[in-house]
């Protein structure tokens, strides 16, 4: 078994994996099935058992419970080096002692690869180093050395790489710059890349799939867009983009709409796009599709009294925070379209509206309450 | 900090701001400054005696004045030290070399498993191996003898399995490298120690992510990254065990264990007339030690110690 899960190839699957550490538990009974050849990102807060998860994939750390699976090869239990699993670690972890070219050609040497001068040149040149191969790690800038630590995982050609938060030290520029090569390189060398971050944005605009972890769990997990626009948890709501949420509970149902109250207003959330449909309900609706007026709009349905706490202008858009009447602080953002934009302040009146098709309502959990709960102390 | 204020100062274009001259003289001179303790120091107690010492080497007896000399040019000395001694210096490279090979075969492992596993017991094995120096180095190497003697319970195991071809542990070879061995570990073990402890242990994850199993990342990463610390504890083990003469002395022979230390001792100490044939003996040991430790750099060294 040890010797042939190297060449083991498929998808990779978690089931049902769990890790302890004495009495913490790190990842808890997580499963999942990151398709071959997709760029998959592990989006979560810090400590929510990101780099576990890796670390059990790439075996540098055993999972008390569960199996790790790449197609149909049982890798549980087996050394890293048995494994066709390449790591870029957060810190590159470069060997010091060894220079650029030597560093990328560790593993094929280690592999017994015939020409693994070659292939390191070979990866060198996708990352766009070669001109510094005979240089020391220590004479390299961060972001060359991230390259360098790139060109060292793939020039393995790995059924699986990961990515442990490999952009994190990098500038605002640079780490654009970087999602930019990392995502062609993905695509021109076909591997299975697992990204971990905590910038949604960064999740958001590399990964097919954005897996949502917090706690040890996977809370939501799909193609970014399907994220953004139907949270099923309060804390996805949340972690990714904003939302305005509010607690209610439902009341009856009106066509394709569940009815809920909300603080004394009645708000409609479309049936599909509930996660609750009796009893306690989360409401939700993102600060873009929410309109602000100065007076009561006719014939929507869908308002709510407002007063403005605060006007930020960004150019573009305009950002309102506003207090609702179950006191919770939510955001409102209004794209400066018209030529002679309406000038609140703070303390105004206003009303909201919303189209109700836009609305989502998740289940009202620990999470969620501690949500608007921080909406309400901004 | 200076130059950092300045050109902050610079920017702003207020001329009040920008440090007078005198800033920069200062710190030209200030490295020489420090140096002046540490070179009255050497040239004391280091460059005066190796130029007596040096002199000394080249002087020639008063004929019929056992014990008087007389400022020369004399190389002959030299060449009657060497002729006579020489064997004495290939048993103490010989003896220096043997021992440093034990104390790094003792001391990677002992320092690979402080630097690694040792937990919360690292402390506790960090002072148990400084621990000897609380004793003279000459009251324990005594001891040694203890332990060695023929009636003590090694030896006499080992003569009843017949396992000691001469019968005595003590009086030997074998005696002179162990008691080398013993007092020098200390100094093989702490550079070790503290470059393995300062690798970072993420590279050798990084190696076994890489395909190398646990012995080739030893190989590939971990004994490269303590390199360092091997050379110097090599060179603070090699270098004083090559001179010592303390171990032969009290655990080794009057005949055929004597090293250059010894020598040079009786040749200062006992041999009436024997100065000049000591100090060449001296100048010789450094020269050799120097050249075979430039050598010993120049092969293995890295940047962090040259
Ligand atoms: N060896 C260990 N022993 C005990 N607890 C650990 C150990 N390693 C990690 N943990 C705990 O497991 C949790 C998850 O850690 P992990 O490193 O996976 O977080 P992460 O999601 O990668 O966070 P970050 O974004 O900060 O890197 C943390 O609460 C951490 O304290
Ligand atoms: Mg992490």
């Amino acid at each position: 078994m040890a010797t042939n899960t190297r060449e083991a190839h498929g998808d990779l699957v978690l089931e049902n994996v769990t890790k302890e550490f004495a009495d913490f538990t790190a990842v808890d009974d997580l499963s999942l099935v990151v398709p071959r050849g997709s760029f998959f990102a592990l989006l979560g807060p810090s400590g929510c058992g990101k780099t576990t998860t890796l670390r059990m994939v790439a075996g540098l750390e055993q999972p008390t419970g569960g199996r790790v699976l790449i197609g149909e090869t049982d890798i549980t239990g087996t050394r890293p080096h048995e494994r066709p699993v390449n790591t870029v670690f957060q810190s590159y972890a470069l060997f010091p002692h060894l220079t650029v070219r030597e560093n990328v050609a560790f593993g094929p040497k280690r592999r017994k690869a015939a020409d693994a001068m070659r292939l390191a040149d070979d990866a060198l040149e996708l990352v766009q180093l070669s001109h510094l191969a005979a240089r020391k790690p220590g004479q390299l800038s961060g972001g060359q050395q991230q390259r360098v630590a790139l060109a060292r995982a793939v020039v393995n050609q790995p059924e699986v790489l990961l990515l442990d938060e490999p952009l994190g030290a990098l500038d605002l520029k640079l780490r654009r710059q970087m999602q930019v090569e990392l995502k062609r390189i993905q695509s021109e060398v076909g591997l299975t890349f697992i990204h971990v971050t905590h910038d949604q944005e960064e999740a958001m605009t590399m990964a097919d799939t954005v897996a949502v972890m917090n706690r040890g769990r996977i809370e939501q997990m799909g193609p970014p867009e399907r994220l953004y626009d139907l949270p099923q948890t309060a804390f996805v709501a949340n972690f990714v983009g904003q939302s305005n949420l509010g607690v209610g509970r439902i009341h009856g149902t009106d066509g394709d709409f569940i009815v809920a109250e909300v603080s004394d207003t009645k708000v409609r959330i479309p049936k599909q796009r509930s996660e609750i449909h009796d009893g306690q309900v989360m409401f939700g609706v993102r600060p873009e599709k929410v309109r602000i007026h100065e007076s009561q709009p006719v014939g929507t349905g869908n308002d709510v009294r407002a007063v403005v706490t605060d006007v930020s202008f960004t150019g573009v858009a305009t950002q309102y925070l506003v207090t609702v009447p179950s006191g919770a602080n939510w955001t409102v953002y209004e794209q400066n379209l018209d030529v002679e934009p309406i000038s609140l302040r703070p303390g105004d009146d206003v009303w909201l509206s919303w189209d109700p098709t836009h609305a989502f309502g998740v289940p009202v959990d620990e999470d969620g309450r501690k949500a608007a709960l921080a909406e309400d102390g901004a | 900090m200076t130059t950092a204020f300045a050109a902050s100062a610079r920017e702003a274009g207020d001329p009040q701001l920008t440090p007078p001259r005198r800033g920069g003289r200062r710190r030209g001179w200030t490295p020489y400054l420090l140096l002046v303790p540490g070179l009255l120091w050497l040239t004391l107690f280091f460059i005066v005696p190796l130029v007596q010492l040096g002199s000394a080497s080249l002087q020639s007896q008063w004929p019929g004045a056992p014990g008087y000399y007389y400022r020369d040019v004399n190389v002959g000395n030299y060449v009657d030290a060497l002729s006579s001694y020489g064997v004495h210096f290939l048993r103490s490279l010989a003896y220096a070399g043997l021992a440093t090979v034990l104390c790094f075969v003792i001391a990677f492992p002992l320092a690979y498993a402080m630097a690694f596993k040792a937990g919360r017991w690292r402390n506790v094995m960090l002072i148990l191996v400084v621990a000897p120096f609380f004793t003279s180095f000459i009251l324990r190497t005594i001891a040694w003898r203890q332990i060695l003697a023929d009636d003590a319970p090694l030896a006499r195991t080992l003569n009843a399995l017949h396992l000691l071809p001469g019968g005595h542990i003590t009086e030997t070879w074998v005696a002179v490298v162990a008691g080398l061995t013993y007092n020098f570990l200390p100094f093989m073990v702490l550079p070790i120690y503290t470059s393995l402890e300062r690798a970072d242990p993420r590279l050798l994850e990084a190696g076994r992510d890489l395909y190398a199993d646990r012995l080739t990342t030893l190989r590939t990463v971990t004994i490269p990254l303590a390199a360092p610390g091997i050379l110097a504890g090599t060179l603070l083990t090699f270098i004083p065990a090559a001179g010592d003469y303390v171990n032969a002395e009290l655990l080794g022979s009057d005949t055929s264990t004597k090293m250059v230390g010894n020598v040079i001792n009786s040749q200062f100490f006992t041999v009436l007339g024997g100065y000049p044939t000591a100090a060449a003996l001296s100048i010789s040991l450094m020269i050799l030690i120097l050249v075979l430790v430039l050598g010993y750099v120049r092969r293995f060294g890295t940047e962090e110690v040259l």
